[in-house]
């Protein structure tokens, strides 16, 4: 009878405390080859901080920074607006972390990745289709994007859209700045905007 | 009105282990890593349309037992080698078991019945409450802690013998 427990308490304790290393990484191509990785996410090093990444095969969908807000909530929130079907999958985010390096190495300017805008609605989407419109180095104020968005008197609105920018460095809201100069908010913390704005020379 | 689920990737993180451990006493370490990806595959095509999000550990190892009972087919039904030299018979383990060698309990197990099999393992392996593996084998609480029991029951007369 002991001797049956302890085999039993041995036979569990052989088994393998954790699955091969590279079964995340097949699961996820197994589950983009099948159609069902919906959304793949990868965290990635910045001079901002980590950042989590996610793409869906449309495109870009999410860019946030892991300091302000944890991995757990941006995971759950992509789960609720896009899909459950979320996996870490890095070599599915390969572009973006390849074009979010050279942009913080100073080597690139624009963005060429697509972006799936869908999980923005009215107003926020065409205030943040419009704040991609605008060049590096360049800044607007709320009120310019207010009324590019076509509601020249809805810059608090305009202001929230930019606070709900869901792809924050790659939809430039940083380049959106108060009229008169004063920066304004920003998701990420202003220390942030004021980095990005310096790297692109428009901050001294 | 519908279920709020979590990421996916976050099952994968607190059950992986697990689900991968279970894989390899039912089905061995040799087919696990198959068993383990044709789990979650398919538990990724039906996770948005789950209607409740409670049990979910249940519900992957109902499915883990199903993909582990598909292997335990496909093994039987695979041709064995005639012509090839039958290799030499493994030296029975040691006592007290080398580190690397499976004990041949996880061998017994996969004899038992498949519900017996499962029960057991989580039962002894997970310390799963029975409430919740009634729920995994889809059957009554005393029906899974008979399930335990019997399980138990036969491993141990074997064991003795």
């Amino acid at each position: 009878m002991n001797d049956f427990e302890s085999a039993l308490r041995q036979a569990a304790g052989s088994l393998p405390a954790e699955p091969p290393a590279s079964a995340g990484a097949k699961l996820a191509d197994r589950a983009a080859a099948d159609g069902l990785l919906d959304v793949a996410y990868a965290t990635v090093d910045s001079p901002l901080g980590p950042l989590v990444v996610a793409a869906t095969p449309r495109g870009l969908v999410r860019v946030a920074y892991s300091e302000a807000v944890s991995r757990d909530e941006v995971l759950e929130d992509l789960a609720a607006r896009v899909s459950p079907r979320v996996l870490e999958a890095p070599a599915r985010v390969d572009e973006p972390r390849r074009e979010l390096d050279e942009y913080f190495a100073g080597r690139r300017q624009e963005f060429d990745l697509p972006i799936d805008w869908s999980i923005l609605r009215g107003f926020t989407l065409k205030v943040l289709r419009e704040t991609a419109r605008i060049d590096f180095g360049e800044l607007r104020s709320y009120a310019d994007v207010a009324s590019a968005a076509g509601s020249p008197r809805a810059v608090r609105a305009a202001g929230n859209a930019l606070g709900a920018n869901p792809m924050p460095v790659v939809v430039p809201c940083h380049r959106v700045v108060r009229t008169g100069g004063a920066l304004g908010g920003y998701t990420g913390g202003l220390e942030r905007k004021e980095f990005l704005l310096r790297l692109e020379g428009s901050l001294l | 009105m519908s279920v709020r689920l979590p990421a996916f990737q976050s099952l994968l993180d607190v059950h992986g282990s697990d689900v991968y451990r279970f894989c390899v006493a039912m089905v061995g370490a040799v087919d696990a890593d198959d068993c383990f990806q044709e789990t979650w595959i398919a538990a990724l095509r039906a996770y948005p349309k789950l209607r409740r999000a409670d049990n979910l550990r249940a519900w992957l190892f109902r499915i883990a037992q199903n993909k582990a009972i598909d292997a335990h087919r496909a093994r039987s039904r695979r041709p064995v080698p005639v012509d090839s030299v039958p290799e030499p018979a493994a030296p029975p383990p040691a006592v007290g078991g080398a580190e690397d060698s499976e004990p041949e309990l996880w061998a017994r197990v996969r004899e038992l019945p498949p519900k017996q099999r499962t029960a057991v393992f989580c039962r002894e392996v997970l310390g799963m409450p029975y409430a919740e593996l009634a729920l995994l084998l889809e059957c009554s609480e005393d029906a899974a802690r008979r399930n335990v029991h019997e399980g138990l029951k036969r491993l141990r007369k074997e064991y003795s013998r």
